[in-house]
């Protein structure tokens, strides 16, 4: 499969690709959900040759090599979140990322520990 | 491990960051919720190092342009901005802080900053406070706690907090503040009321 072709018509406009032709049309990740501030990093494996990567999936798992989040992912490479979170579902999908767990137990509320010490830096900031 | 020459099939190995400053370990998020031009730009800006963030692309006219985001109105007409600001603190604990429109329209994206947030800050504008009300709706339903803040504009009536919170009608343990999102210091004193109720509300 080819990566979509660009067309560029000037700087501030970027790239003339719908951001969805980067997912191959999909608007939903499958599978792992990530979250905005989900820590995810590189596992270290081989993307085997059956597997086609796009430009901009390269360029996450690159950015991977670094325990990075979603958020700051998107950021960095200037995608919309939704887009950046599809694309790195199937980097999950492909074995080459993983996520940093930050708590023994998953918990849909934070840690107390972490919020006593947010409180402490935010108060000597 | 296989070092194979061609880009497609290079390996990409773990970097050792534990011992890593930069590295985030925990991360924390915080949503800043209200209408167009209340200021969650200048919050966001007041007490983080703020970065581009874009979100789907299904808005359009009304995003661009409207919000005090200078420079997003040429960028694209497909794409929505959102405030973006990060806090790093030792230890690698980060605070991620979203803005996102207080309209009805936006609520999937607010479901997701929401889920397994510290809270939310409501910034209200007190020449339209009812514009609020959804918003509080959404926070209460769903037990995420939040804080109040009420923007002073220039040249509006002034209220007292009492006031605010009678007319909000939120519960008393609610933090209620007044303030000018424009100081670095007012900032930090509504995430701290945030974090200290998030931690109370966790007690309980």
């Amino acid at each position: 499969m080819e990566t979509p072709r660009e067309r560029w018509i000037g700087r501030d406009a970027g790239p003339v690709v719908r951001p969805y032709a980067m997912t191959r049309g999909r608007t939903r990740p499958r599978g792992l959900v990530v979250d905005l501030v989900t820590i995810l990093v590189t596992t270290g494996r081989t993307p085997g040759d059956r597997v086609w990567l796009s430009r901009e999936q390269r360029r996450l798992l690159e950015l991977c090599r670094r325990p990075s989040t979603p958020a700051d992912l998107a950021s960095e490479t200037d995608l919309p979140f939704r887009v950046v979170q599809i694309l790195l579902e199937d980097l999950h999908q492909y074995g080459l990322i993983e996520e940093v767990p930050q708590a023994a137990e998953p918990t849909d509320r934070p840690d107390p520990r972490i919020l006593m010490r947010v409180l402490d830096e935010l108060r000597r900031l | 491990m296989n070092f194979a020459a061609s880009e497609q099939s290079a390996s990409y190995p773990p970097a050792s960051h534990r011992q890593d400053e930069d590295v985030p370990l925990h991360t924390l998020k915080v949503l800043v919720a209200g209408g167009f031009g209340v200021g969650k730009t200048t919050l966001v800006g007041a007490v983080s190092e703020i970065r581009p963030l874009r979100t789907e692309e299904t808005l359009t006219d009304a995003s661009v342009g409207v919000d005090d985001l200078g420079g997003v109105e040429g960028k694209s007409t497909t794409t929505v901005a959102m405030d973006f600001g990060r806090l790093t603190f030792s230890g690698g604990v980060r605070l991620y802080l979203f803005g996102t429109p207080g309209q009805e329209r936006f609520w999937f994206m607010w479901d997701q900053i929401a889920y397994g947030a510290v809270g939310a800050i409501v910034l209200v504008d007190t020449r339209r406070l009812t514009t609020s009300f959804a918003s509080i709706d959404f926070f209460e339903q769903r037990e995420i706690p939040f804080v109040i803040a009420a923007n002073q504009f220039d040249g509006a009536r002034r209220y007292t907090a009492r006031e605010i919170r009678d007319a909000l009608d939120v519960d008393p343990d609610v933090p209620v503040m007044m303030c000018d999102v424009r100081s670095r210091e007012v900032a930090r004193g509504v995430l701290v009321a945030l974090v200290e109720h998030a931690l109370h509300t966790a007690r309980q």
